[in-house]
């Protein structure tokens, strides 16, 4: 049984330009340990859909209009408050793009890691001191006795980053929620930053849903991959399968626009058109106007949203007949 | 003769350390780098965060004066220039940054932050509306923006349209050489695409120069001619865009192309 099951999640925002279909009927697992992605361009939903499963998403104007989300026998969304603060920040911890979304610039850092383990361990703040001095050092940072006592301006971004990582993973959470977390960073911290999550990953057994818009990432620590558009779910695949064998246009044409793929000086493939306004409702395949496969588009699909079939072995995707194969 | 040559161009900063900032600590940000610049180049800039470029980039715009060399524009100094000049001058160098949205006025429709950008060079475009106008619109077609949107503010647009936008003030002063630091990093991958393709048009079409900033190795090695890499205030390896990838010689390219993340079908 998968450690988190997601069925057919729907986060709409309620705003005076209409409804924001901004999650749109998403439906994916997770199981113990494994990296999971959720890639897609800005505004996809990648966000909305990690935060609803914690009570983080603004209401209103957000709500959650239907789904369910199975962790360890109870649904998240049906959660109370309080019950959802012994799994937020303990069961499920969270990291972000910006060190300091999580992290308080007035507190010392000694502070803000033993906070989980008295709230959710009942350790006493010696013992609880002593944790926090072992998950710095287990995240790389110099000296973590001493530097343990400082500000989080004291710390340069690359170890910044460590500090959110150390404090997300106090508590051994069975999932760690990594959203978009390299990506303002430059190359040679990523790939410190990849390394030390997966580093610890395994040393912990944590499963981590890993978002990011940028697929070369995506190919190197993921295990399985879903491949967000519009609120959707277009396709999902193992790691490799979807990078040898991409099915769904979008997923083809996010590929065919990444640089490192093309010659030099040979005018770079561009994705024509913008996504959809989210406030107004798609009929059929979200794609259809900027794909250009679907032809006259007389074959695609319409009429409600086209179905996640498994067109190979965990290789699913929704199926537009205009183009796509199964 | 180089159209443009930096010559041991160097930029020391001082930083008080210690408790009560009582040492003096000196920081190399640019430390003697000489480097020849072809007309219509596009040179990439590589290296890790904190190596300097920024720096650099600050010293060849004149916004920073440096602790020891110069830069040589047509074989000019631009030191040795009276003030009025220099800034004469400045139009010739025009920026644009990682963050469209920090970098323009928010307050300044698309129009007023274009046709203050045309106006540097042409001053008396602000006396006829209606040439101001086509100015505007013309620009904003060079850089695929729709002239529609020419009494918009910068928030009503999408952070590639932003960039656009940024792009097309940038042009305004006619510049002959663009700075641009990081331009596409903030960005998704398919817009990134469109930018990049517009930089590489704009310099063909109109025979810019351009020092393009990035960390990422992968679009650098796609616009660049050469690509120079930069490792604690030096340049350490200069070679063809190709080349450096094929058989980088420093430690710090080979560094920067390790950390590249890969596609791995
Ligand atoms: N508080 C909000 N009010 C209205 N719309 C919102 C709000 N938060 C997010 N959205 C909308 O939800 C959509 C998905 O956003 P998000 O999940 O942040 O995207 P991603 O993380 O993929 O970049 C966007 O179109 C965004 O405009
Ligand atoms: N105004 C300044 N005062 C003191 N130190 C500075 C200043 N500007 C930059 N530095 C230092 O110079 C070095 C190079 O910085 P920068 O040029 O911004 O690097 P990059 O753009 O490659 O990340 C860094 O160590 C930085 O802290
Ligand atoms: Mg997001
Ligand atoms: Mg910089």
């Amino acid at each position: 049984m998968p450690l988190l099951e997601v069925e057919d999640l729907k986060t709409y925002f309620h705003t005076r330009e209409g409804v924001v279909r901004a999650v749109d009927g998403v439906s994916f697992d997770v199981d113990a340990g494994e990296t999971v992605g959720i890639v897609g361009e800005s505004g996809s939903g990648k966000s909305v859909t990690c935060y609803s499963l914690l009570k983080l998403i603004p209401q209103p104007p957000g709500k959650i209009e239907g789904g369910r989300a199975m962790f360890d026998g109870k649904d998240l969304l049906a959660l109370s408050e309080s019950r959802m603060r012994a799994i937020r920040g303990k069961r499920i911890g969270l990291i972000f793009q910006d060190p300091m979304t999580s992290l308080n610039p007035y507190l010392k850092i000694s502070t803000q890691l033993i906070e989980p383990l008295l709230l959710h361990e009942s350790l006493s703040k010696s013992e609880a001191l002593d944790r926090a001095i072992k998950e710095l050092d287990a995240v790389g940072i110099p000296e973590p006795e001493k530097r343990i006592h400082s500000y989080p301006h004291e710390f340069s971004g690359g170890m910044r980053q460590r500090v959110m990582i150390a404090m997300a993973l106090i508590t051994r959470p069975e999932i760690l929620i990594a959203d978009e977390p390299t990506t303002a960073l430059d190359v040679t911290i990523q790939r410190q930053v990849l390394d030390l999550i997966k580093t610890r990953q395994d040393e912990l057994g944590t499963a981590v849903i890993f978002i990011t818009h940028d697929l070369a990432v995506v190919s190197e620590v993921c295990d399985r991959v879903n491949v967000m558009y519009a609120g959707r779910f277009v396709e999902r695949a193992p790691v490799a399968d979807l990078f040898s064998a991409p099915r769904h246009p979008y997923t083809r044409a996010l590929q065919r626009s990444i640089p490192a793929m093309q010659e030099k000086g040979e005018q770079l493939y561009t994705i024509p058109g913008l996504p959809p306004n989210l406030a107004q409702p798609i009929d059929g395949c979200s794609f259809a106007p900027r794909c250009e496969f679907s032809g006259d588009n007389e074959s695609c699909h319409s009429g409600g949203q086209p179905q996640l079939v498994e067109a190979s072995p965990e290789h699913w995707v929704q199926h537009c007949r205009g183009c796509v194969e199964v | 003769m180089a159209y443009l040559e930096l010559q041991d161009l160097t930029k020391h900063f001082t930083k008080r350390a210690g408790l009560f900032g009582g040492e003096r600590q000196i920081v190399k940000a640019v430390d003697g780098v000489s480097l020849d610049i072809e007309k219509g180049e596009i040179l990439g800039l590589v290296g890790e965060s904190g190596c300097g470029k920024s720096t650099l980039s600050r010293l060849i715009m004149q916004l920073i004066t440096p602790t020891a060399g110069s830069v040589v524009l047509e074989g000019e100094r631009l030191a040795d220039l009276p003030k009025a000049e220099i800034r004469q001058r400045r139009r010739d160098f025009q920026m644009i940054f990682q963050d469209p949205y920090s970098s323009l006025n928010p307050r300044m429709t698309i129009y007023s932050t274009l046709v203050e950008a045309i106006a540097t060079r042409h001053p008396n475009i602000l006396q006829d509306k209606s040439a101001a106008e086509n100015a505007v619109s013309e620009l904003m077609e060079r850089v695929g923006l729709d002239p529609r949107f020419i009494r918009k503010y910068p928030h009503e647009f999408s952070g590639g349209q932003r960039q656009r936008i940024a792009i097309a003030r940038a042009l305004g002063p006619e510049p002959k050489l663009v700075l641009a630091d990081e331009p596409v990093s903030a960005l998704d991958v398919s817009i990134q695409s469109q930018i990049l393709n517009l930089l590489r048009q704009l310099s063909e079409e109109l025979g810019l120069t351009m020092i393009f900033i990035s960390h990422d190795l992968s679009v650098v090695r796609y616009i660049a001619d050469r690509i120079a890499v930069m490792e604690k205030g030096k340049i350490v390896e200069l070679q063809q865009a190709e080349a450096l990838f094929d058989s980088p010689s420093s430690d710090c390219a080979k560094m920067l192309l390790d950390a590249i993340p890969q596609i791995r079908a």
